[in-house]
């Protein structure tokens, strides 16, 4: 009978999300359903698998007797498909995929009355515009990070003060040019980090947000990409690979995540990480809710679950992420008190998180949109 | 006669005796599972492929136009879509060619010459690395080319490090390392593809037969001479097998030059970004149409120089 229910629930909120969706949150959490089934990035749901330190499963699935399972995903576009697919109740979404799926009626609205552990998140993420429509939640912020520029510190005895050092040609502190010895991004959306740079560089262009280039911006863009390519041997696309360069291959710098950045300290390696004085770009991610989930009040209580500071302190030291909240950065065992600030805590004010370009925008009108970056992207990285 | 064709009773034996009377039947019965397999997975995945490439992209809001154009196939005519496809093309034809170089030697000595635990070894050790995973071997293939690598270190150690660095410094195949270099690439599908190459021009080889050779020699021939107009006409027909295997993977690969190389695209990584984060399938659909176009003219090339004509 509760299946039943369940099934017409969710039929009415499917005909009826447009237009009344705040009347379709759920009022209250009943009973779980013994179930939770969760689209997520690798490393992002760990049960101590991986290593028996990092379990953020176990103790949630005693206390509600809700079994986690977890389908990983390796690109955003991934979990679009497996969500548009169903079959899943939550799912932990990047920027440029999120409203995609609100867009797409795929996620549902959710309650924050509803989750006691909402208060403990950090406050510049809870109206943030990537989960936030109109007021209403479409999720729970999850983690969030920036690009870094990270660098080889026998090359920079101090860090870099701009991105100059990858975009441009020039002698590094070596006296060494950097020519062959720098890395970009290997994914069109990179074409926001040219923009971010230029956005300092040459303000009479008049870009005012990275991922709304009109025709102009664009081109500049394109531009200072085309040569950039003169200077990157290869792109990194796939973070081991990266590390793997930064090792063998006399990478001096490159844009960055801080998972790089770590796991290259831990191996000893003189690599540090900074944000230049242009900012940077990152990823927010959020935990949102399938508008057909088939355990809601499962899904209700990993949302509350995943905002309690030791989970977020977990899932922040293993990925090398930033927790939505904010406590927990304190007194965490396996992050330590320095884990934040090292992953990029204090520079939220100075990140662009990832969007989706589309070619309908807010300051220009009409943007260059994704589809016409990914191409162009191809050809700068082909001359 | 009359006993069988007697009805009998019975269900099974009822079945049995009409296919027996009925024998198009039974075998139109036993074809329906992988005829419709091949027609509904096969073709039928080929045909969705083929009407996504006839679709446009619009520009400005980055939906699927779902009305037939060629404006998608235009774009593949665009040059940097061609410096792609030409790349591609190139690098297979380089591989195919190394491969065959290669395997040919390998190939004859185990047709001719390994007996007993020898041959059983050399089967061992061409299929070992097909074996092991795909991708440990490109990765290992990424430490082996990188600049702080092995071959670096042997090459300074033998102070031959000027050879590696005229070498690198090469246009065009050169880079500043070799696993940062087309070189490096072409290394990793050499390696990779090979013994696709050699098990059939080994096949091949074996066939041809001890007598033909000898009486090539009876009558006067050099070595050489056997070799180019016994031999190779004889072995050409595995050595064409073998080269649509290393040429049709080279073509449809997007790991290795993702992992070693200078990161400029080949077909299979377009094909990925472009269905992936771009959301192009229109284009993805009509960059996988021209491996399947340039192997069909290959094919047909093939055909002509009597690649099939022992099949």
């Amino acid at each position: 009978m509760k299946s039943m229910k369940g099934a017409f629930v969710s039929l009415v909120a499917i005909a009826t999300l447009s237009g009344t969706a705040v009347a379709d949150m759920k009022k209250e959490i009943g009973a779980g359903e013994g179930q939770v089934d969760i689209v997520a990035w690798p490393g992002y749901i760990e049960r101590g698998e991986s290593d028996k330190n990092y379990d953020w499963v176990t103790d949630f699935e005693k206390a509600t007797k809700c079994k986690v399972t977890v389908k990983t995903a390796a690109t955003s576009d991934e979990m679009v498909t497996l969500m548009n697919q169903g079959g899943f109740d939550l799912v932990t979404a990047s920027g440029d995929a999120s409203l995609r799926l609100v867009a797409g009626k795929k996620v549902q609205p959710v309650n924050i009355d509803l989750i006691p552990n909402w208060k403990n998140v950090d406050d510049r993420l809870k109206e943030a515009p990537w989960h936030t429509d109109d007021g209403v939640h479409y999720g729970t912020p999850y983690q969030w990070g920036p690009n870094v520029l990270a660098y080889n510190t026998n090359v920079f005895k101090e860090p870099p003060k701009s991105w100059s050092v990858v975009f441009e040609e020039q002698t590094l502190p070596d006296g060494k040019t950097n020519k062959g010895r720098v890395q970009a991004y290997f994914g069109a959306i990179y074409i926001a980090d040219a923009a971010l740079y230029l956005m300092h560089k040459k303000p009479e262009l008049g870009i005012k947000n990275p991922y709304e280039l009109n025709k102009d911006q664009y081109a500049a863009a394109i531009d200072l990409l085309k040569a950039q390519r003169a200077l990157v041997g290869r792109y990194w696309g796939d973070a081991a690979v990266q590390v793997d360069d930064f090792k063998n291959e006399g990478i001096a710098a490159s844009s960055s995540w801080p998972y790089q950045v770590n796991l290259l300290q831990a191996d000893k390696k003189p690599v540090a990480s900074t944000i230049p004085e242009e900012g940077a770009t990152g990823w927010a991610d959020t935990t949102m809710m399938h508008a057909e989930a088939a355990h809601p009040n499962c899904a209700y209580m990993w949302l509350n679950h995943s905002l309690e500071p030791k989970v977020q302190g977990d899932v922040a030291a293993w990925f090398g992420s930033v927790p939505a909240v904010p406590s927990a950065c304190k007194g965490h065992p396996l992050l330590t008190d320095t884990g934040c600030e090292t992953n990029g805590f204090g520079n939220f004010d100075k990140i662009w998180f990832w969007r989706t370009p589309i070619g309908k925008c807010e300051n220009e009108g009409s943007c260059v949109p994704y589809s016409q970056w990914a191409k162009d992207y191809i050809a700068v990285q082909g001359q | 006669m009359k006993a069988v064709t007697a009805a009998r009773t019975g269900g099974l034996a009822r079945l049995s005796d009409f296919f027996f009377r009925n024998r198009g039947l039974l075998t139109a019965f036993l074809l329906l599972p992988p005829l419709a397999w091949i027609v509904i997975v096969y073709l039928g995945s080929l045909f969705a492929l083929l009407l996504q490439s006839f679709y446009s992209l619009d520009e400005f809001s980055g939906l699927i136009v779902r009305e037939l154009t060629f404006a998608t196939y235009a774009e593949i005519f665009e040059s940097s879509n061609l410096q792609i496809i030409l790349r591609t093309v190139t690098m297979a034809a380089a591989v195919t060619v190394a491969d065959a170089v290669i395997a040919f030697p390998i190939a004859y000595f185990a047709a001719r010459y390994a007996r007993g635990g020898a041959k059983a070894l050399f089967y061992l050790a061409v299929m070992m690395p097909l074996w092991s995973s795909y991708l440990v071997k490109v990765y290992a293939w990424k430490l082996i080319l990188a600049k702080e690598g092995i071959i670096t270190w042997a090459a300074a150690q033998l102070h031959l490090t000027f050879l590696l660095d005229g070498i690198l410094a090469i246009p065009v195949i050169g880079g500043p390392s070799l696993s940062i270099s087309y070189l490096g690439t072409f290394l990793v599908f050499v390696y990779i593809w090979l013994p696709y190459m050699i098990l059939p021009v080994q096949a091949a080889l074996e066939r041809v037969p001890r007598n033909f050779i000898e009486a090539s020699a009876d009558l006067g021939a050099r070595p050489g001479q056997t070799f180019r107009t016994v031999i190779l006409p004889l072995a050409l027909p595995g050595i064409i097998a073998g080269s649509i295997f290393t040429f049709s993977l080279t073509l449809g690969d997007s790991i290795v030059p993702q992992i070693v190389g200078n990161s400029r695209y080949f077909i299979g990584q377009a094909v990925y970004t472009l269905q992936g984060t771009a959301g192009d399938i229109p284009l993805a659909a009509a960059f996988s149409v021209v491996p399947m176009v340039i192997m069909g003219l290959y094919l047909a090339a093939a055909k002509r120089l009597g690649a099939f004509d022992a099949l």
